[in-house]
């Protein structure tokens, strides 16, 4: 017996911007409901809690991002040792790494939000950040424009290809999670003793 | 003044541009902190990666939702010309994970702020206002720059203070050690100048 519904051709030919699967789309949504709400809570969407940061006053971004990494490190580990998950590797590229990553704070400066945070911060009121955003998207375009010219160049410089710390030091993976999650914690505990925010 | 001491320790440390901080204008402590302690919260984005790479298949990123709507309006100006720059032929515009995953993150921030009785409903943050004065189309300027810096850099190192910062980072991917070092350094590079010069 033919069913109807599968027997109509759907087609996303048409539609300008191709849209994923709805589970796809469910998770992005509760997780990023999660990401705000955490990140609000955390006041990494106020302006002078950044701010403070890059002044070397108030170290909260870094306290979370550093507890993140040691909590997500292991179980993501463990996870991928079970082949439960994929890792996803962005590739080492030194030059684009480095250079990227210094505008990257030049503008973190600037802006005072990050582009997770300065949408946490449009949530919160603080309206500031559409600045920012709209800047966010403008300078996507841009190295989207130059794109072609930039692969050919900097992104050629120093191109190392996937590339993980226990590769890099040949040593086992678990052995580089124990050491890191013991030095980041021995920071924390560090950074809580000298800056209590 | 006890907290002083190892915090110019720190900073001379850190990085030579913090010398600058010996006696700052402005305390970025003096503002509202953060409702949750940043371990509750950075456990929770720990926990929460482990979530995303579960049942997502995807690390946590939100830099890519701004190349995503660069895209999109490109496509509505010049579909031939967007399609044909290299970023978007490898990275087509689509409504996908990362799309939703920052529209769902303002609304997480949203939801958190407004539980929080932290809604701001301001243009300029108090701690921008104290150094900067009551100009908005400064405040606007200022961030439109520096956003579009941001993405330019996030786009050339490959991520954000997500992407790479968090989630690239607990994999012990070499490239995102790189480049959030790079971040931090920028960004306290132009801060420290911002408000203490």
């Amino acid at each position: 017996m033919i069913d109807p519904g599968k027997a109509v051709k759907t087609t996303h030919a048409e539609q300008p911007w191709p849209v994923a699967s709805p589970g796809k789309l469910i998770g992005g949504v509760i997780f990023g409901l999660m990401f705000g709400f955490l990140l609000q809570k955390g006041g990494v969407g106020k302006y002078h809690i950044l701010l403070g940061q890059l002044l070397l006053q108030d170290w909260t971004v870094v306290k979370i991002m550093m507890t993140a990494v040691v909590v997500g490190m292991v179980g993501i580990f463990v996870l991928n040792h079970f082949a439960k998950i994929n890792l996803h590797l962005k590739p080492t590229k030194l030059a684009s790494n480095i250079i990227g990553g210094l505008l990257f704070g030049a503008g973190f400066a600037l802006i005072g939000y990050c582009p997770g945070t300065g949408a946490v911060a449009l949530g919160q009121g603080s309206w500031d950040a559409l600045f920012g955003m709209v800047g966010l998207v403008a300078g996507s375009w841009l190295y989207a424009e130059l794109s072609g010219t930039l692969k050919k160049s900097v992104e050629k410089w120093g191109d190392l290809g996937k590339l993980t710390l226990p590769d890099a030091l040949h040593i086992p993976a678990g052995v580089v999670v124990a050491i890191m999650a013991v030095l980041l914690t021995g920071v924390l505990f560090a950074l809580e003793r000298f800056f209590p925010r | 003044m006890s907290r002083l001491i190892p915090s110019a320790v720190v900073s001379l440390a850190l990085f030579p541009l913090a010398a600058w901080a010996g006696e700052p204008a402005i305390d970025a402590r003096i503002y509202s902190g953060p409702a949750w302690s940043p371990y509750i919260v950075g456990t929770g984005i720990g926990v929460l990666s482990w979530l995303t790479f579960y049942f997502s298949d995807k690390p946590i990123g939100a830099s890519t939702f701004y190349a995503r709507v660069a895209g999109f309006i490109g496509k509505l100006f010049s579909k031939r010309h967007t399609e044909s720059l290299p970023y978007f032929k490898e990275n087509p515009p689509r409504i996908g994970w990362e799309f939703v995953f920052v529209l769902a993150t303002i609304a997480g921030g949203f939801l958190a702020a407004w539980t929080g009785g932290e809604f701001e409903n301001e243009w300029l943050s108090p701690m921008w206002k104290a150094r900067f004065g009551d100009s908005i189309a400064l405040r606007a300027a200022v961030a439109l720059g520096g956003g579009v810096v941001m993405a330019f850099g996030a786009r050339l190192a490959g991520g954000c203070t997500s992407g790479h910062g968090i989630s690239g980072t607990m994999q012990l991917n070499v490239a995102s050690w790189i480049a959030v070092i790079c971040f931090f350094i920028g960004g306290i590079a132009v801060a420290i100048p911002l408000f203490f010069l």
